[in-house]
This record gives structure tokens, C-alpha cells and sequence, in this order.
């Protein structure tokens, strides 16, 4: 743990409040159902007009639902569709193939449900307008979608006696055009000042400086690597002096990935890739962008509720749990690892180097940028990487995968983060009712047994995706043949891949091969229920809460706004994601810690 | 149901005309007149040819130049068509005979060098593509680089610290040297 590393995330965390403030009083004015007039609002009026949607109307949560998922499920059958018929689409200057079924249609859900997990490699597979068209869409879209469900359950809290929860149609065109479109346009200009690069190009050919010589696997007629008979793949020395560059529209594509926590990369390294995130200033705004809508939204609630400390206390439960984890993980990957310090290699940080588990981070964020970054990433549900969290030390990995399990409620995806934390807040205010033998009440609403019988589902449903699904793959033959790392890693490969597919998350521990038909059906399923096996219920708490009448406090309402509450919050987290998971993370990391200093 | 046709489809149509053309397009147009040579790639021109990115490695064997991190792209390292780290788990055996592997050509290179050598320079980076090493990295290897090319080490060792870049802004991320450019710096330096 080094100075620097303090540092940097109390700076972070100053400058993501200092810009989460203002953008949630503007947030506040968009989720506020009255018309925008005036030359600002000609775009979305415009919209509707051609759309044929009557803004004014007001949507029962059933039929909230209902359109919600039929928007989702028209965006995965256009992405589906695109991918598989890339090659005879436009912009495919390397002329790239269709994508194979099983792909396209993991990627398909995994895009529409905000996940982005990325079972192909963006650079040799998607072609320009499958990223732009087809990928990035999702990208507004998911993340529209997910402010629009935090919109209706704020408005479940904030409305008495109403039969509706707000228009979906609206709330998904408001949330694009005057939240994600402006600050994605800012942010590609800020990245592309950086060195993102952004053109239609066909890949670049560099005379390099050496030429290169390296052993290159023979391919069979079909294409796949021959093997020797010991199964060691057979090479032939090549040379080479050409380095071919990947181009492509990566600026705007990086922008929505980050400010929708998205995280689905244009390359295979996705942040880590130099022309995704060329310096710790693009490094830095990245880390921002992932956490600024999520933050917003939790004084946006506040505000719409009339009493902005509920916001607050909310927005305070999340920064508590999220600096420990920073903290930790910051901790076990500066400590480096004692296997390679054992072979005489420096790992102590110094005047000249950052030291530490330098395996898997590029030297530009260093130990501080890469930790505080996965930190942030899974935090938020978005799964962007700028380092390979396969190879980060026993403990550090475990940081990034438990707050992946803990629900993505610190801070989350963007509104999902604050619906998903908002239903673990009636959980709170439920628990501490039967402590007291009073009926739970939450800004002003009587918790009920309609309420609590969703929350559980909530709550459940995807504990239940991960471990069963994790069951599913250690126990069959495809699912093992994907692990990369031998011993308890290899189990964490597929805890990982579970957590993050069901989480909505979308980083891995890519080590996985999980490009084959087994594992992109297995996680498709989960991806989708793990997000709309959550978001319907959440609709219903929020339907069922709007017509609810709102009690004013008594001397006997537990005041959610104070210290008490913001302590009772982060129990519920931290006790239920503790519950769930000890025996899992057990079987992975733990070993794995105990196991690498044991030896050394 | 059937009402919700027409602003299902249509309002699909239209957004993913707003944010999947108009908006990159828009973005295409800011880059190519403000950020022209950022938006295509940070290319390093020499004699009107391409010879790289300043923003990706490229291999370096020769002991005469400064050698950048380990690459575990495929089939060849620092592939910029396929990036990617080597994945390998803290306790793998590969990623201990892969920095077994550089330490012996590093001590071939340089049997003299008694400097410890720093984790940056035996580790793969997570893109394959890291266009750079820390200070300490490059320092341990002026030895030979001077050695080789008959150079002053001092004079050498005052170039690299020339070229290399503190954190940004003096706050975000590490003190760095890019090796192609350090590499091709020393062109015509012998």
C-alpha cells in the first residue's frame, strides 16, 4: 500500500462527487415526467411524432414491462442478426465472416442486458458496422433502459396513490438523447485528444524497426493448429518486418462502453489496448465515466423523493464498502508475487518503478491504476479492464469477483446500481422491523408482504444463476475443458465467468475459454434472466409502491437517512453477499492465497 | 400490444439511427479537424514511411536496442491484430518458466549486470501491446545497450532519462519510457 494509492482514491472520490452533483440536478429535471418545451426539447418531440408516442401517457408497471422487454428483445434479434450477416454488410474493410450462432448469440444478450461480456475478440472478428450498429446501440440502449427502471421505482417512492409508474418510451428516448449522447460526445473528444484513435480505415501496415522472427503453428486444411504426438502444436520459424495496426471507430464506441457501463471493448484487451485508453488521463476519466451516472442517480432519488439526505445516505453506503475495497485490493497486488520474487526479480516500488504484481497491467497505470480500476469496473457493473484480472494475486482477484457478487449495488450499472441497492434498502428497513416488531417502512411507504415477497425474488434470483450455473460447468466435460489455469484458479475462472454473465458485469478472468457453444448458450441464459428476472420484479415493487399512500414519519419510523441506516445498509450487502458466496470463494481464491505463500 | 407496434419499431429504428450513425459520424468529424494524427493512430513517420505506433510495442531482440515488456499475443508477440495478456494465474508454472525464460536471455545479453532486475521487463502486459517500461526497466538495460553500440553509458543513460515521461499532470498514473521512441532515437547513434 503506497501513499500514491491513497491518494488517488480520495482524489477520485472528491472529483467523482464534485461532478456527480450538478449532472444529478439535470438528471432530475429529465426523470420529471412534465414536457421539455422550447428549442431543447424539438428532438425528442420530433421522436415521438414519427414513433407515434403520446408522451403524456402513463404506464401501469405490467405495461411498463411489457414494453421494456419487447424493446429487449427487438435489440437482441437485430444484433443476432447483424453479426450473422456482417460479411455481406458495409464497413468490413478485412472483410471479416458472419459470426458462428452460438456467438452471436451470447453476444446478442450479453450487449442487450448491459453486460458485455466478450466471448470473441473484437479486432478479428467484428466488423466496423457491426460495432457501431449493431454493439454500440445496445450500449445506449441497455444503459437507457437501466436508468428508465430507476426512474419508475424512484417514482414508485415519490408518487401517492398513482395507478402508473411513468411512459417507457419516454424514459428510454430522455435518457439517450440528454444524458448518455452529451456525455458520450465530451468524453470522445476528451479520449481522442488522448491518442484514442477513430477512423474507417482498413488496417495499417508498419515497417518495423527488427524484423521479427517466431515460431508459426502449421494449420491443417480446415484451419485448425496440427499437433505433434505429445499434442505440443508444430511451428515453423516465420520472419516478418510488417506490424499490421488495427484501426477502426473506437472513440465513440469507448465513450458509451465507459459512461454506460457497458465495458464491451472494440479489441480483446479492451482498456488495457493503447488505443482504448493511451494514458493515465484517459485512464483516469474512464474510472469516472464508470461511476458518474451510477453516483447521480442516488441524489437524482433523494431529489425526487423531496428529502435529499435519503440520496445521500444511499450514495455514503456505496463509497464506504467501495474505498475498503479499493483499499484491499490496492494492498495484495503492490505486495506482488512471492513465486517471482523468489527468482530474484525487483518487485519493490521505488522512485523508478511502481513494483508490485506487474503481470497482466501495462506499465502506464502501474499497480495504483490497474487495482483501483478493477476496483471500479466491478464495482459498477461494467467490465471494462485495463489489466488481466486472471493474473492478479489470490486476494486481489477476489476483490473484483466478490463486489461482482455482492449484486453490482456499489455503485452498480448505470441504474441499476440504484434499483438494485434500493431493493437491499428494503430489505434493510425489513430486517430492522423485525428487530423492533414494527411494520417496515421506507420514505414513507409501508413495506408489505406483496413488497418482500419480490425483494426475495430480487435478491435470490441470481445467487441461484451463479452457483447453479457454476455447478453446471465444474460437473460437465465441456465446461472444464475451457479452464486455462490449473488448481483452485481454474475453479475461480468459472466462479467468475458465473458471477460476472448473471451480475451483468461482463469482465473475466479471460483465461476461460468460453468461445464454444457449451458456455456462450450457459451464460446467454444466465445473462438474461440475471438482468430481467431482477428488472420485473423491481417494476412491480415500484407499480405496487406507487399506489400506496405516503405516512408521515412518527417517533417510531426509523430514520433512513443517518449514520444508523447507512451502517444497517451495508450489513444487509456485505451479510447477504458474505452468506452466499464464503463457501465458493473458499474453493478459489482463499486456497489460492493459502497455497502461494505456503510454498514461498 | 398492438399499439405498442409502431413505437417499438419505429423509435428503435430511429435511436439506433441517432446513436449508431449520426452520433460516430459526428465524432469522426471533431477527430479528423481537431485530433487528425490521434484519430488515425499516433503514427511514427520516418523517411515517409510507417514504422509503427507511438502508442504500440513492437518486438525488440537485439541486444543494441532497449527491449520493451514480455508480449503473449499470438502467433507472434506484439500482434496489434490480436492483443491480449497471457492470462496466467499467480501460481501457473508457465508464467514462472515465461519469466524464468527472460531472465536467462536478459543475463546471455548482459552476463555483467549486477542491477536487480525490475518486474516490468520479465511480465507480460495485459494489452501485448504496452508501448512502455518504467525508468527502471530501461536504466537496467543501458549497460548493454552502450556496450554494444560503444556508447558512453553516462551519455546513454542521461538520453533515457531525457525521454521519460512523468505521471500525467504529476498526479495520474507511472513514470514512463516508450521504447520505440527511445529505440528510434538512438538511430544513427552507432
Amino acid at each position: 500500500m503506497t501513499a500514491q494509492a491513497l491518494l488517488t482514491i480520495g482524489f477520485f472520490v472528491v472529483v467523482l462527487i464534485a461532478a456527480a452533483y450538478p449532472l444529478a440536478i439535470f438528471v432530475a429535471r429529465i426523470a420529471d415526467v412534465s414536457p421539455i418545451r422550447g428549442v431543447a426539447g424539438t428532438v425528442e418531440r420530433f421522436l415521438y411524432r414519427l414513433s407515434g408516442v403520446d408522451p403524456a401517457q402513463d404506464m401501469s408497471w405490467p405495461r411498463y414491462a411489457v414494453a421494456l422487454l419487447l424493446f429487449n428483445a427487438l435489440g437482441a434479434l437485430v444484433v443476432f442478426a447483424v453479426q450473422r450477416l456482417q460479411f455481406w454488410l458495409p464497413l468490413n474493410p478485412q472483410a471479416f465472416v458472419n459470426v458462428s450462432p452460438d456467438s452471436s448469440f451470447d453476444t446478442a444478450v450479453s450487449f442487450v442486458t448491459n453486460t458485455n461480456w466478450q466471448g470473441y475478440s473484437g479486432e478479428s472478428t467484428m466488423s466496423y458496422f457491426t460495432q457501431m450498429v449493431a454493439l454500440a446501440v445496445q450500449n445506449f440502449l441497455s444503459a437507457a433502459t437501466g436508468i428508465a427502471v430507476a426512474f419508475a421505482l424512484m417514482r414508485g417512492f415519490a408518487r401517492r396513490g398513482a395507478p402508473g409508474i411513468g411512459n417507457f418510451w419516454v424514459d428510454v428516448t430522455r435518457s439517450t438523447i440528454y444524458i448518455l449522447l452529451p456525455l458520450s460526445l465530451m468524453l470522445a473528444v476528451i479520449f481522442m485528444s488522448q491518442g484514442v484513435i477513430q477512423n474507417f480505415d482498413a488496417y495499417k501496415d508498419a515497417r518495423t524497426v527488427e524484423s521479427l522472427t517466431y515460431p508459426d503453428p502449421k494449420l491443417d486444411a480446415a484451419g485448425a493448429p496440427l499437433k505433434d504426438a505429445q499434442g505440443n502444436p508444430i511451428t515453423e520459424p516465420a520472419t516478418t518486418q510488417t506490424q499490421v495496426l488495427a484501426m477502426g471507430p473506437v472513440a465513440s464506441q469507448e465513450a458509451i462502453k465507459m459512461i454506460g457501463t457497458n465495458g464491451g471493448g472494440f479489441f480483446n484487451a479492451n482498456s488495457a489496448h493503447p488505443f482504448e485508453n493511451p494514458t493515465p488521463l484517459s485512464n483516469f476519466v474512464q474510472m469516472i465515466a464508470m461511476f458518474l451516472i451510477p453516483a447521480s442517480l442516488c441524489l437524482v432519488f433523494g431529489r425526487m423523493v423531496g428529502d435529499s439526505r435519503q440520496g445521500w445516505a444511499v450514495l455514503g453506503a456505496m463509497t464506504l464498502i467501495f474505498v475498503v475495497m479499493a483499499v484491499v485490493a490496492n494492498w495484495a497486488e503492490q505486495q506482488g508475487n512471492p513465486a517471482i520474487a523468489a527468482l530474484g526479480v525487483d518487485q519493490t516500488h521505488s522512485a523508478t518503478q511502481a513494483g508490485g504484481n506487474m503481470e497482466g497491467k501495462e506499465t502506464r497505470f502501474g499497480i495504483v491504476s490497474s487495482a483501483l480500476f478493477a476496483t471500479i469496473t466491478t464495482a459498477a457493473s461494467c467490465g471494462a479492464t485495463n489489466a488481466t484480472h486472471d493474473s492478479f494475486t489470490p486476494l486481489g482477484g477476489l476483490v473484483p469477483m466478490w463486489l461482482i457478487e455482492l449484486g453490482e449495488v456499489v455503485f452498480g450499472g448505470v441504474g441499476s446500481g440504484l434499483y438494485g441497492m434500493l431493493i437491499f434498502a428494503i430489505m434493510a428497513v425489513f430486517i430492522a422491523g423485525l428487530m423492533i416488531g414494527r411494520t417496515p417502512e421506507y420514505i414513507g411507504k409501508k413495506i408489505e408482504s406483496f413488497q418482500m415477497k419480490m425483494t426475495a425474488i430480487v435478491i435470490l434470483v441470481t445467487p441461484f444463476l451463479v452457483l447453479v450455473g457454476s455447478a453446471i460447468a465444474v460437473t460437465s466435460e465441456q465446461g472444464r475443458l475451457g479452464i486455462a489455469n490449473p488448481g483452485p484458479h481454474g475453479f475461480s475462472e468459472i466462479l467468475y465467468a458465473l458471477s460476472s454473465a448473471a451480475n451483468n458485469n461482463g469482465s473475466a478472468f479471460a483465461g476461460l475459454s468460453a468461445n464454444t457453444p457449451f458456455y456462450n448458450s450457459l451464460l446467454a441464459v444466465v445473462m438474461w434472466f440475471g438482468r430481467f428476472a431482477f428488472i420485473v420484479p423491481v417494476l412491480a415493487i415500484a407499480g405496487s409502491l406507487a399506489r400506496k399512500k405516503r405516512i408521515e414519519p412518527t417517533a417510531g419510523t426509523l430514520p433512513t437517512h443517518g449514520p444508523l441506516f447507512v451502517a444497517l445498509l451495508v450489513g444487509t450487502v456485505v451479510l447477504v453477499g458474505a452468506l452466499t458466496y464464503v463457501p465458493a470463494l473458499a474453493l478459489g481464491p482463499v486456497i489460492e492465497h493459502l497455497q502461494l505463500h505456503a510454498i514461498h | 400490444m398492438k399499439q405498442m407496434l409502431r413505437p417499438l419499431t419505429v423509435l428503435f429504428m430511429l435511436l439506433t439511427a441517432l446513436t449508431g450513425v449520426v452520433y460516430p459520424l459526428i465524432v469522426t468529424g471533431i477527430g479528423r479537424i481537431a485530433f487528425p494524427d490521434q484519430a488515425s493512430g499516433s503514427l511514427v513517420v520516418r523517411d515517409h514511411k510507417v514504422v509503427g505506433s507511438a502508442l504500440i510495442s513492437q518486438s525488440f531482440q537485439d541486444p543494441k536496442y532497449f527491449w520493451g515488456r514480455l508480449s503473449a499475443t499470438t502467433p507472434m508477440p506484439n500482434n496489434a491484430t490480436a492483443s491480449g495478456g497471457s492470462n496466467f494465474g499467480p501460481t501457473n508454472p508457465a508464467l514462472l518458466d515465461a519469466v524464468r525464460t527472460r531472465i536467462a536471455a536478459l543475463k546471455v545479453a548482459d552476463p555483467g549486470n549486477t542491477l536487480p532486475i525490475p518486474v516490468d521487463l520479465v511480465t507480460a502486459s495485459a494489452s501485448g501491446l504496452d508501448p512502455d517500461i518504467t525508468p527502471a526497466a530501461a536504466l537496467y538495460q543501458v549497460a548493454r545497450v552502450a556496450r554494444v553500440r560503444r556508447l558512453d553509458p553516462a551519455k546513454l543513460r542521461e538520453r533515457v532519462l531525457a525521454q521519460v515521461r512523468e505521471p500525467q499532470w504529476g498526479i495520474f498514473g507511472e513514470s514512463r519510457v516508450n521504447v520505440l521512441l527511445l529505440n528510434l532515437s538512438l538511430e544513427g547513434v552507432q
